[in-house]
């Protein structure tokens, strides 16, 4: 054969690759990969190191500036004009209460819808898909917007119920009621179909399947969804200022009857006084809301790594 | 049929075993050993399932045509042949579970014992309940031993003393003795053979009247399909079973009634179908089959 027919050429082109490849792995990676990968793991490094930073950067002020004022009468004194005496106990029974209205009305509506996102509705049809849609994008939408829509709609409005915690409950409800769907529907999807298939050859309705076998599986990622949820909620201000958490209350909040006032907003409306005093007790609510939440997602971890399934 | 007491389901464990134990047998071999482990009484005529002109179809496009047999009750019934020809398709039509497919369609009548399985008054549901199923990859629940078992009579609300009902299903399931003293332990935790097997036990915790196995050995080592072949042996006097495998001599060496499958192809090669080739006595598709490719798959020739 002359050298230039094309099988020989591929022949001693496929020779030429192969003692090529064999070359980089015996030999070890060029100089020049070897400073490409270090620069680029610096780099790496360098961007997680600054945003660690900055969160360092904030708690550190935080613990330093709210350090003085750190203690347990925090927990027990109500709001007051005297800077020296004030504490946080309204505002954290009122967000505790908003929190125990938010997760009884996420559990069941968060759970449902995913379960019938992921197990009843036929994908096909255009109306479910819109709702899918529609739930991936209201999980972006800006909390503020939620503020107004309970301002409007909750507190005032169709249903008006006034400036009470129970409206604020269902106005954070509705704010973070995506976060819990979307967590739900993976849990949900991670059940592998074969579980299903076990169950219904059985002679298990779907529903049973979906309650004695999906749910229990999927249970530990709808728990995390949920406490992450309210870890969001916990630490909204914004929403909360326009359904009326009031910016100053001394008497213990009623779930369904009186005013209230919330941990978050609390701290904002002490931050914006003139007195120095003041801005002290404002980083120690900062600090006694950061202990709060990572206390949740913490939990929420513990929890996963507790009960999750492996497939 | 009456239930075999503890004493004859041992001894007949013990023959079964004896039978299909060893994993290196021949064709032929297989034959014989089946022979062996088949009832001197003769197997039983009387018809499970009757399939008449079963086709099924997934977006229009058929999967299996015009399939027509019948499955006879206490025979083990297998269905063989190469990839993509449907056994699966077919077997899942047994028990309805493709009607969980929105896609899947199927045309022709299955009789279950002379009546419309897919009949306006049948639900599928109850149909389960007496039709079992063991799948190929070993599913049991995220759950303890114990519940796996116990979901089954929980769920159809099976009255009696549930620790003798688990007790006796992993008996029958030839599980017992391995796992008595660890009922609480996550089934996640036995062997993918111990699995099949629970899954088996499982099945036959709420009392069907028929099992069906897609491929229940595709994923276990040879030692644990010899066990759960050696189950299939001593289920057959108290189940109808029909078995998709795509092991030849597992079929040789178990079934007393084999039907062929293969793909057949339109003219642009575009769609694909199984169809049935042969369907008669295991013993005389294995030796004499009337069809020359049946011969050639079974032989080796071609598959």
């Amino acid at each position: 054969m002359s050298p230039e027919d094309p099988r020989t050429e591929r022949a001693r082109l496929a020779a030429a690759g192969a003692r090529a490849t064999t070359a980089a792995v015996v030999g070890g990676q060029p100089r020049k990969d070897v400073v490409r990968n270090t620069v680029f793991a610096v780099l790496l490094f360098a961007a997680i190191l600054l945003a660690l930073a900055g969160l360092a950067a904030l708690l550190i002020q935080a613990f330093v500036k709210g350090g003085p004022r750190l203690g347990f009468d925090l927990f027990t004194e109500s709001g007051s004009s005297d800077p020296t005496i004030a504490g946080f106990k309204q505002a954290i029974l009122g967000s505790l209460m908003i929190i125990a209205g938010v997760i009884v009305l996420i559990v069941p509506l968060g759970v449902g819808a995913a379960v019938y996102l992921e197990e009843y509705a036929n994908k096909e049809r255009w109306w479910n898909r819109l709702i899918e849609l529609n739930i991936q994008n209201l999980a972006a939408v800006p909390s503020i917007i939620y503020g107004i829509l309970g301002l409007g709609f909750i507190v005032g409005g169709p249903v008006d119920l006034g400036e009470i915690p129970a409206a604020a409950s269902l106005t954070l409800a509705l704010l973070v009621l995506p976060i819990v769907i979307i967590a739900a529907r993976e849990a949900i999807r991670a059940v592998p179909p074969s579980i299903r298939e076990g169950s219904l050859a059985l002679g298990a309705t779907k529903w049973q399947t979906i309650r004695r076998q999906v749910l229990p599986a999927s249970i530990a990622g709808i728990a995390t969804g949920v406490i992450l949820a309210v870890s969001r909620a916990f630490g909204e201000a914004a929403p909360l200022l326009l359904v009326g958490a009031a910016v100053f209350v001394t008497f213990d909040p009623q779930f369904f009857t009186e005013g209230y006032t919330a941990l978050p907003v609390q701290i904002f409306q002490y931050a914006t006084r003139p007195q120095e005093e003041f801005r002290i007790l404002s980083a120690a609510g900062i600090v006694v809301l950061l202990v709060l939440l990572l206390a949740m997602n913490s939990f929420a971890i513990w929890l996963r790594n507790r009960y999750e399934q492996k497939w | 049929m009456e239930r075999m007491t503890e004493e004859q389901r041992r001894t007949e464990g013990a023959r079964a075993r004896t039978a299909g134990g060893d994993d290196k047998r021949g064709l032929s071999q297989g034959i014989a050993v089946a022979e062996q482990a088949r009832p001197s009484k003769g197997l039983s005529r009387e018809k499970v399932f009757e399939l008449e002109d079963v086709s099924v179809k997934y977006d229009g496009k058929p999967a299996v045509q015009e399939i027509s047999f019948d499955v006879f009750k206490h025979n083990i019934t297998a269905l063989i042949g190469p990839s993509g020809c449907g056994k699966s398709t077919l077997i899942r039509c047994f028990n309805r579970m493709n009607d969980l497919i929105p896609s899947a369609t199927i045309e022709g009548r299955i009789l279950y014992h002379g009546e419309d399985l897919y009949g306006p008054n049948v639900d599928p549901v109850q149909a389960r309940k007496l039709i079992g199923m063991v799948f190929q990859k070993p599913n049991p629940f995220p759950k303890s031993i114990y519940d796996n078992i116990a979901f089954g009579p929980r769920t159809i609300g099976m009255k009696g003393n549930m620790d003798e009902i688990v007790e006796r299903a992993l008996r029958r399931g030839a599980l017992w003795e391995e796992v008595k003293d660890r009922l609480g332990d996550n089934a996640y935790g036995l062997s993918g053979g111990q699995q099949q097997r629970l899954c088996i036990a499982r099945c036959v915790a709420v009392e069907p009247d028929t099992i069906l196995m897609d491929e229940p050995c595709s994923a276990l080592d040879p030692i644990s399909t010899g066990k759960i072949e050696d189950l299939m042996l001593q289920l057959k006097d108290e189940y109808s079973i029909v078995i998709v495998t795509h092991n030849m001599q597992q079929a040789a060496r178990i079934s007393d009634m084999t039907a062929f499958l293969i793909v057949e192809l339109d003219a642009d090669e575009q769609n694909r179908w199984g169809r049935i080739v042969e369907y008669d006595d295991t013993e005389k598709i294995f030796t004499n089959p009337s069809d020359q490719r049946t011969e050639d798959y079974v032989t080796g020739k071609v598959g």
